[in-house]
């Protein structure tokens, strides 16, 4: 579980994020949608604490990510944007060292490490350097290294981007699956069919502000559009005339 | 296990298969320094070869006016040749380099010496070609001993005893030891020894910020349940493993290049067997901790790859800054020079090789003073990685 409460961040004179508040639970994928720069990704950042807020909090399960940021981001899966690997070490090689810096038990890393190989099927190239592997495996990789440990909180920034129809697919069968489990999953998207295929609840963010929280269909009933696409420009022309 | 552990585990085994990194610490570091060394001294020894026991050819102008010169100059192992007709020729001819040294002998040199006038000789030379400046002093040298000898037979034939012209017998004794003497030329040891450390480290270093940051591996990284404290050490440590690898090569290298160095053509015997190798790693090896933090520290105020690597090149000269003053002005070893890296390291290593008795005092001082400064800046370079700008 994510709350988010009343987040402002600025870089400079921008302003990022001013007042941005929502929650997401466990067992449902919640999506982040907005077009570029509306404070999606900084968002995110804030939540996975590599970046502090100007005001407002934000917790994940009850820790707060600025007092208690260790513990936040052990409850965490976090795959950031553009995740890059190692390329002198194999894939599964990549995973070990985050099983070992998540603090997982020794005895446990390789079964782990196994499992979440088998999981997100990449036995194929597991034993190979990842110098040279095609986005679609290595964005495969970064969400296993994410996953091994795994946590109850799974946060993706745009994991789709750079993926061909058969790798998206397959992330979104991995994301249904989380979600099974009873995962709280909360990802990034500026592309509305994605969002409107997989999530349960949507977030629209525009220039740093919660523009709608809602189920895809609550989202229709209120801006009284049939057509997700419609309903989101219209959210965010909301948002811009305010 | 421990994060620290982790990290150095990775970075090590990391940067054991990149190609480019593995020949930076394992053979460019430890072989440049020993192939340059090998190459000045060859070239020393060559230099001084040359003096006495090699024929020097001299052209002389005027050689029929001073025929006892000439057989004097032959048993000095100067061979008289043929000249440029006239003085001004012979002044050209040095100029464009076509002779290095001439020796004009004018004709009224017959006369003055009959006269017991001073007879004039010149010697033409480019003092500034440093080749051609050592053949003009042997010619000069030679030249004294001749005007010394006819003095000695002018009052010999006055029966004057040719002692009142010497009143003064100087006699030099030299105490230098031969290894003493080999401690000026490998007194530059010890710059390439931290040159070969620090290099062997580059690249892990500027691979802990900018590389990661570049390959977009920083961030992921950052959201572990790690405290960046111990990312940071970890990084650093590894490095100075991979410094500490690259200094016990080059040392070794060294050992084994000066057994192939004909030195003792110099009058030196250097101190540099298989226990002065293990000490040298001992007195060095704290530096790599200063090293190892410094270049992390530089490498992460950098954008890219590319800036870090200029930046930490510069990194290379700093430890030459205290030898080269301290060098110059001649400063003997003092405890409290000890209290400066790289400079304690360098007075140690050349005590070690004059096979002077290392003070323990000094040693320990060196040892405590550069590991706190490594622990110093590793604190800082830990604070730095803290900050939020370090993803930018």
């Amino acid at each position: 579980m994510i709350s988010v409460n009343g987040l402002h961040r600025s870089f400079g004179d921008v302003k990022a994020l001013s007042g941005v508040s929502f929650d997401a639970k466990d067992g449902r994928i919640t999506g982040l949608l907005g077009p570029n720069g509306a404070g999606k990704s900084t968002t995110l950042r804030i939540l996975y604490t590599v970046l502090t807020p100007d005001q407002g909090s934000a917790t994940i399960d009850g820790a707060d990510v600025v007092t208690q940021s260790l513990e936040a981001r052990g409850k965490i899966g976090t795959l950031p944007h553009g995740a890059g690997l190692y390329p002198h070490l194999t894939a599964r090689e990549n995973i070990v060292y985050y099983a070992r810096l998540y603090g997982m038990d020794c005895a446990l890393i390789d079964e782990k490490v196994q499992d979440v190989i088998d999981q997100l099927d990449i036995r194929d190239f597991a034993d190979r350097r990842t110098k040279g592997f095609s986005q679609g495996q290595r964005t495969k990789v970064a969400l296993a290294r994410a996953l091994v440990h795994g946590p109850q909180n799974i946060i993706l920034d745009e994991p789709s981007n750079g993926l061909d129809v058969m790798a998206i697919r397959s992330l979104r069968e991995l994301i249904r699956s989380l979600k099974e489990a009873g995962k709280c999953v909360l990802f990034s998207s500026h592309v509305m069919q994605e969002v409107a295929a997989l999530c349960d609840e949507i977030v629209i963010i525009a220039e740093g502000q919660v523009a709608l929280h809602d189920t895809p269909d609550g989202i229709r009933n209120t801006t009284g559009c049939d057509d997700l696409e419609e309903a989101f420009v219209k959210a965010i022309q909301t948002v811009g005339a305010s | 296990m421990l994060p620290v552990r982790a990290v150095f585990q990775k970075e090590v085994f990391d940067n054991f298969r990149d190609r480019r990194t593995l020949m930076t610490a394992l053979v460019m570091g430890p072989i440049f320094g020993p192939i340059l060394f090998a190459f000045v001294i060859n070239l020393s020894v060559k230099q001084s070869m040359t003096d006495a026991a090699v024929a020097l050819d001299v052209p002389v102008i005027g050689q029929e006016h001073a025929p006892n010169l000439v057989d004097f100059l032959d048993s000095q192992n100067i061979n008289a040749v043929d000249a440029p007709e006239n003085r001004d020729a012979a002044i050209e001819a040095v100029k464009t380099g076509q002779h290095d040294v001439v020796i004009v002998i004018p004709e009224n040199f017959g006369e003055d010496l009959r006269n017991m006038v001073p007879a004039t000789v010149e010697i033409v030379s480019d003092q500034a070609d440093s080749q051609a400046e050592r053949d003009a002093r042997r010619a000069q040298r030679a030249l004294s001993a001749y005007s010394q000898r006819i003095a000695s037979l002018r009052l010999a034939a006055r029966g004057v005893n040719a002692g009142v012209m010497r009143p003064l017998n100087i006699d030099v004794v030299d105490v230098s030891t031969p290894s003493g003497r080999s401690a000026m030329l490998l007194g530059m040891l010890s710059y390439f020894f931290i040159f070969a450390l620090l290099t062997g480290g580059m690249n892990l270093a500027i691979d802990a910020t900018a590389g990661e940051r570049e390959r977009g591996s920083l961030e992921p990284l950052l959201c572990l349940p790690v405290k960046r404290d111990q990312l940071i050490f970890g990084k650093i440590l590894a490095t100075c493993l991979f410094m500490s690898m690259s200094l016990a090569l080059s040392l070794v290298a060294f050992h084994i290049m000066l057994q192939f160095v004909p030195l003792e053509e110099l009058g030196m015997t250097p101190n540099f067997g298989p226990r002065e190798v293990l000490i040298a790693f001992f007195l060095l090896v704290p530096f790599t901790l200063l090293g190892a933090a410094l270049m992390t520290l530089v490498a992460s105020f950098t954008k890219s790859y590319k800036e870090a690597q200029t930046w930490v090149s510069i990194v290379l000269l700093a430890p030459t800054m205290p030898i080269l003053v301290v060098s110059i002005l001649m400063v003997r070893a003092t405890t409290t020079l000890m209290l400066v890296p790289s400079l304690s390291q360098h007075l140690l290593l050349v005590g070690l090789i004059k096979n002077e008795p290392l003070v323990a005092l000094d040693v320990a001082v060196s040892v405590t003073s550069t590991l706190a400064a490594g622990i110093l800046m590793a604190l800082v370079c830990a604070r730095l990685y803290r900050r939020e700008g370090l993803l930018v």
